[in-house]
């Protein structure tokens, strides 16, 4: 077997980025094939149903529910303002009459004869997607939204906080191994994306939310620190939708870690550059990971296109992800097919790599994973 | 529909899991069934390939390549079902969980009855229930719309109301539903699958409220009254829904679908999918059935852990599944720290760890969620973790197997003492007989002492219970199988999947201040006698190979139980198994660890040494990478 297949993030220097961008539910697109949008762009807009409100109206007047149709004032559809008469009673003699009021504006929905209760809508709540990035409109999805293409930088992390943001890049740091520390932020920093080294900790992620940084870019980042930051423990990896003032990606993993080289020195590259970052991370069937996407005017690269996307190769190069060397890169050195025992004592298939600096070692496939040249 | 089994001798099986597809050829050699290969590959419900039959097709070809003959039809489009040629299988079938299983919201009037009810219809039928909507649930009408709409559940089951009790209620919720106007998670255009079992009375006005948003389908009530449940006609009908609905929508099953079958009389007749864990189910009742047994099964897997069980109570025999849909060892296992609480997995580890660096460890597992452990130390903190996993869902598991609630019950002046409510858990660890562990991190463990180790830490078996695993998992396509050749599915299950460990042997009750928990006399097969003790705190194992018996004697100290009541003396026979008879002296009812870590630590060395759980150098492991 001379190859095996094996996950990898995205590091492309330019690629094509195509971005779907839908609305929850159905409603219409504002844009046409080939318009060029800037990231604000209003792409497509709905109008989610409204909250329901339940009253019992047979309750609150205390009659039999068959007998409430004919005290509506409202019939199904009709619209409705907030402390508006739904139905009254007839009263005794015309006096000590019972009224039912909206308690919302909205519309009136139905009326059940049988439970007595009346479902009431509030009006319907607008939802509007903008383009996320600067591109052009490739395809309409008819009345669900659009994709929007683009030639541009693509970086995928491995774990992310906070949702999409954008802003235009700044590299605090000198190297991929150094950690992003308090001092290094300051008022230049807001409203931008900053990229860090192998380190962020809690206290300067405060730092950076204080001033009004968009977003932070680092190796690592400390497990009670996330607690700390979240004020719970995450339980099931589904990020995206914190409300924390901003978007932190991770490209490493958990702990103090050098970001990959390759990654940092590209976006190094891209300094000053308007990027569309999102945090949302999903570790599930369908697996989501955070991204960077920054537009570039270059032409699109043809080299390493054609690669198949997971085939690991001896010469390929790989990042090992679990201990004991973790976050170390090397090439696929060799690929035994016979299955061999680890430290741990189980039976599976491995790989040969070396590392940069020379050294080899003997890692489980199931351990590394392939960087994308 | 069982068929004569000399119309089949050769089976191809596939269980379509969420990451890996595992393909089995089971064939009939010499007048019995028998595994002959199995082969895996990733899962391809996903983007690039979108095809669930392409995973099946490369399971398909390891098998191929392994065996050297042709399972694939020449152009590899297929498998090969053709009872009349040398190549290829009499029949295919398939189980599945890809693409997030079944998930499912049910409703009932009340939680703790009708609620329960139709949970428990649900996960027996191999669903993920995402929420339990009740008019006494707690929250106000427009909060259970929003959740249910939020969950985009695949398909609802609405029950509540004895038949001929409220309507009123039932109607309610009816109404919930077509407020929230839920919208399947595949497929745009198909409306989503609402079930009614509930009070027969009231299914008009369920139809008046419902019958033009969703694709309603009503069956008999589920609790028709309060002392009864009637679980299957609401099961059948979410079997069908699912292939029908659910499955149909999902990229490439209905090409999968069509794939599973097999010839009657040169006649083309389907098998349908099932549901993954549906399956397992299915394989449990019929082993606790033939043997008349009461069995346990545990299947841990990277996202959820599914419980089964099968208890007797009273003439009944009752059969309950629950799934703790976020406790797992690789997409979930961070959920799992933070469920069971530091404390709790850090309880487990036989020498001191940094707090920071466990965290650590365990995120970096849950965002690269198929590394596995290369170091011994890893290897240790993630059964630690696995333990927990399995204890928290066993806990699940008891709180939903139970008797039914709300049920009148019959005093006699000798009950008057004894404050027993309705709704006890049926789970009685005593009466367990065979309790099977499966999921990788037990069927794979590099010894099998480390998974009997896992189970009975986790679950604390009590008096003399069967341990075993699923060698290579492979419950899912044997269930599937024993839906059209049970004989085939028993045969293949007792003699290729299912590893017996050995007997453990737990004394439980109260301690006192003796310091021998039981006496133990054993005639060996060789017709030699042993004579042992089973001490306070500690374990040792007696080697016994599989399917070898000892005769024994066990007398309990007064107070403590082992099967035949405090005190009493149990007469019978224990069965060995890959590890051996293991005697567990560490108290049951309660098992107590001690509190001290340095004790703690020596305890944990001391057990793991007594069943050669690791290499000795885990002795040395603290402060090593």
């Amino acid at each position: 077997m001379a190859f095996a297949y094996t996950p990898g993030l995205r590091v492309a220097s330019v690629t094509e980025v195509r971005k779907e961008r839908r609305l929850p539910l159905a409603g219409e697109t504002l844009v046409n094939v080939g318009d060029s949008v800037s990231a604000e762009t209003v792409v497509a807009r709905t109008e989610l149903p409204g909250n329901v409100k339940m009253i019992n109206i047979a309750n609150i007047m205390g009659m039999p529910p068959g007998d409430i149709p004919e005290l509506l004032f409202k019939k199904e559809g009709d619209p409705l303002e907030e402390n508006e008469p739904v139905g009254q009673t007839k009263g005794l003699f015309g006096l000590f009459k019972n009224t039912v009021r909206s308690p919302i504006k909205g519309t009136f929905e139905s009326y059940n004869n049988i439970t007595g209760q009346a479902v009431l809508r509030e009006p319907p709540i607008p939802v509007e997607i903008d383009a996320y990035i600067k591109g052009t409109v490739a395809e309409i999805l008819e009345n669900e939204g659009v994709i929007i293409e683009a030639t541009a930088t693509f970086v995928q992390g491995i774990f992310g906080i906070g949702g999409e943001t954008r802003g235009e890049l700044k590299v605090c740091v000198d190297s991929p191994d150094q950690e992003l520390t308090g001092d290094l932020i300051d008022e230049s920093c807001r409203g931008r994306i900053l990229l860090g080294g192998s380190f962020v900790s809690y206290e300067t992620l405060k730092k950076a939310i204080a001033i009004g940084v968009n977003a932070i870019i680092v190796g690592g980042f400390d497990d009670k620190d996330l607690k700390k930051f979240l004020g719970y423990d995450l339980g099931v990896a589904i990020t995206g939708h914190e409300k924390k003032g901003i978007t932190l990606i991770l490209t490493e993993g958990f702990g103090r870690m050098t970001m990959a080289h390759g990654t940092f020195d590209l976006l190094r590259s891209r300094e000053g550059m308007l990027t569309s970052v999102n945090g949302a991370t999903q570790i599930r069937a369908g697996v989501m990971r955070p991204e960077l996407v920054i537009p570039v005017d270059e032409a699109l690269s043809a080299i390493g296109s054609d690669k198949q996307a997971g085939a690991m190769d001896i010469g390929s190069p790989i990042r090992c992800i679990r201990a004991p060397y973790f976050g170390k890169l090397g090439r696929v050195a060799a690929l035994p097919a016979e299955l061999q025992v680890l430290d741990s004592e189980a039976l599976v298939r491995v790989l040969e790599v070396e590392f940069e600096n020379g050294e080899t070692a003997t890692v489980p496939r199931a351990n590394v994973e392939l960087i994308e040249e | 529909m069982a068929v004569a089994d000399k119309e089949i001798t050769r089976i191809m099986a596939t269980d379509c899991g969420s990451t890996t597809t595992k393909a089995i050829l089971i064939e009939k050699r010499d007048g019995e069934y028998r595994l002959i290969r199995r082969g895996e590959a990733p899962t391809t419900v996903e983007a690039p390939a979108e095809d669930v039959t392409k995973g099946v097709l490369n399971a398909v070809g390891e098998i191929e390549d392994l065996e050297g003959r042709k399972f694939l039809k020449a152009d590899g489009s297929t498998v090969q079902v053709s009872p009349d040629s040398p190549d290829g299988v009499d029949i295919y079938m398939s189980t599945s969980s890809a693409g997030g299983g079944l998930q499912m919201t049910v409703a009932g009037v009340v939680k703790s009855m009708t609620g329960e009810s139709a949970q428990r219809a649900a996960l027996g039928a191999g669903a993920i229930v995402m929420d339990v909507v009740a008019s006494n649930d707690g929250r106000l009408a427009h909060e259970k719309v929003a959740d249910i709409r939020r969950l985009r559940p695949d398909m609802i089951l609405l029950s509540g109301g004895i038949d001929g009790g409220t309507i009123d209620h039932v109607v309610e919720l009816a109404e919930i539903i077509k407020a929230a106007d839920p919208k399947p998670r595949f497929g745009v255009g198909y409306k989503l699958p609402v079930i009614y079992a509930g009070n027969k009375d009231a299914a008009g006005e369920v139809a008046k409220e419902l019958g033009d948003k969703v694709e309603l389908k009503i069956v008999d009530n589920l609790r028709p009254v309060l002392e009864r449940e009637n679980l299957t006609p609401a099961r059948d009908i979410i079997h069908e829904l699912f292939m029908e609905h659910v499955m149909a929508q999902a990229p490439g099953y209905p090409r999968l679908m069509k794939w599973a079958g097999h010839y009657v009389d040169d006649k083309w007749k389907q098998v349908p999918v099932m549901p993954t864990p549906g399956a397992v189910g299915k394989l449990i009742e019929i082993v606790a059935k033939q043997e008349n047994i009461e069995v346990m099964g545990v299947d841990i897997g990277g996202a959820t852990t599914d419980v089964f069980s099968v208890f007797h109570s009273g003439e009944e025999t009752v059969f309950n599944r629950t799934v703790s849909a976020n406790l797992g060892l690789s997409y979930s296992v961070s959920n799992v720290l933070a469920s069971a609480g530091f404390d709790n997995v850090m309880r487990w580890v036989p020498f001191h760890m940094d707090e920071a660096d466990l965290r650590n460890r365990i995120r970096n597992k849950m965002i690269r969620p198929t590394t596995i452990p290369q170091m011994l130390k890893e290897l240790i903190v993630e059964q630690a973790i696995a333990r927990e996993a399995l204890r928290l869902a066993l806990v699940q598991h008891k709180e939903l197997a139970t008797g039914l609630k709300g049920v009148a019950q019959e005093r006699t002046i000798g009950d008057a003492f004894e404050q027993t409510q309705t709704g006890a858990t049926l789970v009685n660890m005593m009466n367990l007989d065979l309790l099977i562990g499966s999921g990788g991190v037990l069927s794979h463990a590099p010894r099998r002492s480390q998974a009997a180790l896992m189970v009975i830490d986790a679950f604390l078996p009590e008096g003399v219970t069967m341990l075993a695993v699923d060698s290579i998992f492979m419950m899912p396509q044997l269930g599937v199988l024993s839906e059209v050749l049970p004989q085939a599915a028993t045969e293949v299950f007792d003699k290729d999947c299912l590893i017996r460990l050995g007997s453990c042997v737990a004394p439980s009750g109260q301690l006192k201040k003796t310091d021998v928990l039981a006496d133990v006399s054993l005639k060996m097969p060789d017709g030699s006698s042993e004579e042992l003790q089973i001490e306070r705190g500690k374990m040792f194992v007696l080697p016994l190979g599989v399917g070898e018996k000892v005769q024994a004697v066990i007398k309990p100290a007064k107070n403590l139980d082992v099967g035949s009541g405090p005190g009493v003396e149990w007469i019978g026979e224990l069965e060995g198994g890959v590890v051996g008879l293991v005697f567990d002296g560490r108290g049951r009812q309660p098992f107590n660890l001690p509190e001290d870590d340095s004790t703690r630590i020596a305890k944990l060395q001391e057990w793991a040494k007594a069943l050669d759980i690791y290499p000795d150098r885990f002795l040395n492991l603290e402060g090593s990478e």
